[in-house]
């Protein structure tokens, strides 16, 4: 894309994230806890129960998270750097966006016509290329991956209606 | 010198026309599946086994092995390349390999992964020829303890790595840990953190894992820097192997260290990746140029693949000894004996002579091949970094999601794929490390595993990890390396007092 | 050689009854119907009946390497050598959770004759520890064969028969290791078994795969083990582990001999050596069910096929199966009887409180 400017002002500056990040590990911990003590989490007779390894992982992380969370408080009093800046942010989301799309409509058109489709509209939109390449790209991708799964190595992958139709 | 009259033996079976063809064939398929990430060998051999049925099972395990090597080269190619690794022994790879790849020098550390990949697999297979016998003795004596201790060991070599915040690496590492126990405890058979879902049964796969946070992640972070969507330079020289091979020499250090860790993870079934990590682990903590790691040094590119490929080569022996696989592949492999009607074990080298050394010789024959193959495609592969980004980035995200989807044939991986990829972007923009997690991720379960059933055999003693020499050795040995950061920080200080 | 085994007709489609009909016409106007007429028919009797129309999946609910995937990848090899069937077959692992998550999804996929599962007796101890699902939601194809279970220790053990043995064991207090496969599966199950009719006491050790179990056992780390045939008759054949007795009413049928002095057919049954176990585990294919007669009669034709090639004979001789073959009536009536057995003994090791 190339834009000549770039917004560089920050989306979030690094501090929050850091807070952000700990809480969520936080979390998982305390998921990861909650679950392990009801399968129990003691020292058996025999040795540890199912849940003994995953308590103290889970204690661990607890541990870990509140001493980052606590770092990353410290961070806010710190001159602010921002994590990721505006333009920078912009740029990831144009590849994220679309790519959790085509995860999308895996689930319902299946992975050759998603990938086919996928490739064709990055090309175009991001790469300024012309329909005729992209969508050249893109097919040529999808049936050669058709090809070499479905036919050459018999695995199947997710397929929508257009597979089916023909009868796979 | 018996081996040495049946290792002829072996190369007159193996070395027909047919057999060469197929060792040329085998090798081709096997880096094509190593290449498409989760599509790994043991997939790619149940998938390509029934072709051989109806060849003479000789001709069949040459071409099977072969597909075998070839997947263990292939694997580093996406590594190096995209920084997505194609198998999960290649995951060490990317430390290094990708770094160089990023500086122009893919060409280098592709020729030098390959390399090295063949030295480790030709020590192994010397090692085969020679102390079969032997070496599968010593497997016999791994029990759980010595699993455990093993598991302890490849983990203590690679901790103390990290530079950053100590307490980064301890949260990721016991998220891998966390990760690692999702889906059925194989010792109770009770769910854990499936928290109802079926979707979740089959636990969290490393592979789909590594996919999402080096793969997806590594786009993200590409785009981020604003690289977008000029093609990388990438020099290419036909003469790079040549170049590269002139550096080899110095690292005969690590390669030596890299052949014998892999060729012991590969009997004591530990396996490629442990070993590819341990091996990494340990250059880095031994080698001058140890403070590199990571920045792209070809050490770091040696050491992992070398490792890897001696313990997959080294997996076979126990199969082909005592019918027991080393690896998911082997496994696989072993089944095709089976179906050839070849009973694996202690026997299969007294009553299949001509089978059992005709593989042998076609193993090194193999590595010959698969490296000539290989090299002549440095170029080639080198050359897929001047194709535009906006090009090559959808066709990796397709990739990586078939790679995901073909782990277990399932969209949940899909998803996790993706969700991975973010969480690798955050990480390695709040230095959290990467590394640890997913070597929690690998062996995790496994070293549970092995560690509650010493605890079944001890009925809940610890001091059964002392029970005997070798369970005892190798603990011993573990704590050494976790405490060595720390010894040579008290060296150090006392140097430092002295003078 | 026959090559006619892995070309496809994509001809035919999903969608069952007139569907079907309309868009085979179209496929034959474009000639495809040409392709179809030049391969061997499968089955002649069977030319009106019902034939996949895709990629069959075969779902072993088990990982790879394992007994019963063996098993699927022999019947995928026989039946693709033999052009037995015209559509290609492959095999799936889905092994997570002891094997739910393959049974889930042949619970999931009701009236999709295009794909089968192989069973092991995961069929019954899955479904009653975690009772996401039975095999009366499954259609029952056929019973390929029952794979028996042989009660073995160290060579150098010197006890001489199971009863010895568990003399043994008696006498050791409950520190004799036993290993085997899995937690709660058949070879838990079969433990559990002795120690309730012979009053002695095991520590159960579980591994992940039966290759590794028979391996600890040659290296002394446990002292017994309940492995198949299969999984230990190379350890045998060398002189390593020693069968005590096997755990079937009846005698195994092969008289071949394996090492200087015995076959499989010497070694006696536990009941005979004193110990009132048996056990065998079910090699079945299953379908989903809602599925047709006549789309299950085609599995079980092939499979009838599949038993009577030569490979499949040196197969289950070479494994020492218990080569019963049900179909029909008398496979629903075993299965029956066995999921109660089943249901009996988890419940007595206090697994499943239903």
């Amino acid at each position: 894309m190339g834009q000549p400017e770039k917004d560089h002002r920050g989306v979030v500056d690094t501090a929050t994230m850091e807070i952000v990040v700990a809480a969520l590990f936080f979390a998982f911990a305390a998921v990861v806890m909650f679950d392990s003590y009801r399968l129990g989490a003691a020292w058996g007779s025999d040795g540890p129960e199912p849940g003994y390894f995953p308590f103290y992982t889970g204690l661990i992380i607890a541990i870990a998270s509140v001493v980052l969370l606590v770092q990353g408080v410290r961070l806010c009093r710190q001159p602010r750097a921002a994590f990721v800046e505006r333009g920078q942010f912009k740029d990831v989301l144009v590849v994220l966006l679309p790519a959790l799309g085509y995860v999308l409509a895996i689930e319902f058109v299946g992975i050759y016509l998603a990938s086919a489709c996928y490739i064709a509209v990055f090309m175009v939109f991001l790469g300024h290329y012309t329909w005729k390449r992209g969508v050249t790209v893109g097919v040529s991708v999808g049936l050669f991956a058709f090809v070499l799964f479905e036919r050459w190595f018999s695995i199947p992958l997710p397929k929508g209606f257009i597979e089916r139709a023909l009868g796979f | 010198m018996d081996e040495l009259q049946s290792l002829m033996h072996g190369f007159a079976v193996a070395l027909t026309l047919q057999n060469v063809l197929l060792m040329f064939l085998g090798i081709v398929l096997g880096v094509l599946i190593g290449v498409l990430p989760g599509l790994g060998g043991a997939n790619g051999i149940a998938i390509l086994l029934p072709l051989t049925f109806t060849m003479s099972p000789t001709s069949a395990i040459i071409m099977l092995s072969c597909i075998y090597w070839g997947a263990l080269f292939g694997g580093a190619i996406t590594s190096i390349l995209f920084n997505i690794p194609g198998e999960p022994w290649s995951v060490a790879t990317t430390f290094d390999g990708h770094p160089m790849a990023q500086q122009g020098r893919a060409g280098e550390a592709l020729t030098a992964a390959f390399t090295g990949s063949f030295i480790g697999a030709f020590f192994a297979v010397v090692m085969i020829t020679f102390l079969a016998p032997l070496v599968a003795e010593f497997a016999l004596k791994f029990g759980p303890p010595e699993y455990f201790a093993v598991y302890l060991l490849a983990f203590c070599s690679f901790v103390g790595m990290g530079k950053g915040s100590p307490w980064k690496t301890i949260a990721a590492m016991m998220l891998g840990f966390g990760l690692a126990a999702v889906g059925m405890d194989t010792v109770t058979g009770q769910l854990r953190l499936t928290f109802g879902s079926t979707e979740l049964l089959r636990g969290v796969d490393f592979l789909v894992v590594v996919i999402g946070l080096f793969g997806i992640g590594e786009i993200l972070l590409t785009m981020e820097e604003g690289l977008e969507f000029k093609g990388r330079s990438a020099k290419i020289n036909a003469r790079v192997v040549f170049q590269t091979w002139a550096q080899l020499p110095k690292f005969w250090a690590t390669s030596l260290r890299a052949c014998l860790i892999g060729c012991w993870m590969g009997v004591t079934p530990g396996g490629a990746t442990p070993a590819s990590f341990m091996s990494y682990g340990v250059a880095k903590q031994i080698s001058k140029n140890g403070h590199n790691f990571g920045k792209g040094e070809m050490e770091g590119v040696v050491a992992p693949e070398t490792a890897a490929h001696a313990a997959g080569t080294a997996a076979l022996l126990p199969m082909l000894a005592l019918g027991i696989p080393g690896s998911p592949t082997a496994a696989v492999l072993l089944g095709g004996l089976l179906i050839w009607g070849l009973q694996p074990g202690p026997l299969l080298f007294v009553e299949q002579k001509d089978f059992v050394w005709g593989l042998i010789a076609s193993m090194y024959l193999g590595n010959i091949v698969g490296l000539i193959v290989v090299l002549t495609t440095v170029p080639l592969f080198a050359a897929i970094l001047r194709i535009p980004f906006s090009i090559i980035a959808p066709v990796i995200i397709v990739v990586c999601a078939i790679g995901a989807y073909t782990v277990n044939n399932a969209m949940l991986d899909v998803w996790l794929m993706m969700l991975f990829g973010v969480v690798g972007y955050v990480f390695k923009k709040l230095d959290y490390p990467m590394a640890p997690m997913v070597l929690a991720l690998v062996l995790g379960d496994r070293a549970e595993d092995s560690f509650r059933q010493s605890m079944l055999m001890s009925q809940g003693s610890v001091s059964i990890l002392w029970s005997n020499w070798l369970v005892g050795g190798i603990s011993t040995a573990a704590l050494l390396l976790l405490l060595w950061p720390f010894i040579s920080a008290l060296r150090e200080r006392r140097r430092r007092v002295v003078l | 050689m026959n090559n006619q085994a892995s070309s496809r007709t994509p001809a035919g489609t999903r969608v069952p009854g007139t569907w079907q009909r309309r868009l085979r016409i179209v496929s034959s106007v474009l000639g495809l119907t040409g392709l179809l007429a030049s391969l061997p028919l499968v089955d002649s009797a069977h030319a009106q009946a019902w034939e996949p129309t895709r990629t069959v999946e075969f779902i072993v609910p088990a990982g790879t390497g394992g007994g019963a995937d063996q098993m699927a990848r022999l019947i995928q090899g026989i039946i693709q050598k033999n052009g037995l069937m015209k559509q290609p077959i492959i095999v799936v692992n889905k092994g997570g959770g002891a094997g739910a998550e393959g049974f889930l999804e042949i619970k999931g996929a009701k009236g999709d004759p295009h794909k089968i599962v192989i069973t092991l007796s995961n069929l019954f101890t899955t479904a009653l520890s975690t009772a996401t699902f039975d095999w009366t939601e499954f259609t029952p194809v056929t019973m390929m064969a029952l794979d028996q279970f042989v009660l073995w220790v160290n060579a150098k053990n010197n006890a001489k028969t199971a009863k010895e043995f568990l003399e043994q064991v008696r006498a050791g207090g409950g520190k004799m290791r036993m290993g085997g496969t899995g937690a709660r599966q058949e070879d838990q199950i079969i433990t559990v078994s002795i120690e309730r009719a012979t009053g002695v006491k095991f520590i159960y050790i579980p591994f992940k795969g039966g290759g590794e179990v028979a391996t600890q056992l040659v290296g002394g780390h446990v002292d017994a083990t309940v492995n198949n045939p299969i999984e230990a008759v190379a350890q045998w054949r060398a002189g390593a582990l020693k069968p005590l007795c096997v755990f079937d009413d009846e005698r195994m049928p092969y008289k071949a001999r394996l090492t200087e002095s015995m076959s499989w057919n010497d070694v006696p049954t536990c009941r005979e050596a004193g110990v009132p176990t048996d056990y065998v585990m079910l090699r079945g294919i299953f379908m989903p069910g809602g599925v047709t007669p006549a789309q299950r009669d085609y599995y079980a034709g092939v499979m009838r096929r599949v038993r009577e090639t030569p490979e499949w004979k040196k197969f289950i001789e070479d494994g020492a199966f218990n080569p019963s073959a049900l179909e029909g009536d008398a496979f629903v009536k075993w299965l029956t009887r066995t999921k109660e057995e089943h249901r009996g003994l988890m419940k007595e090791a206090g697994w499943v409180t239903k």
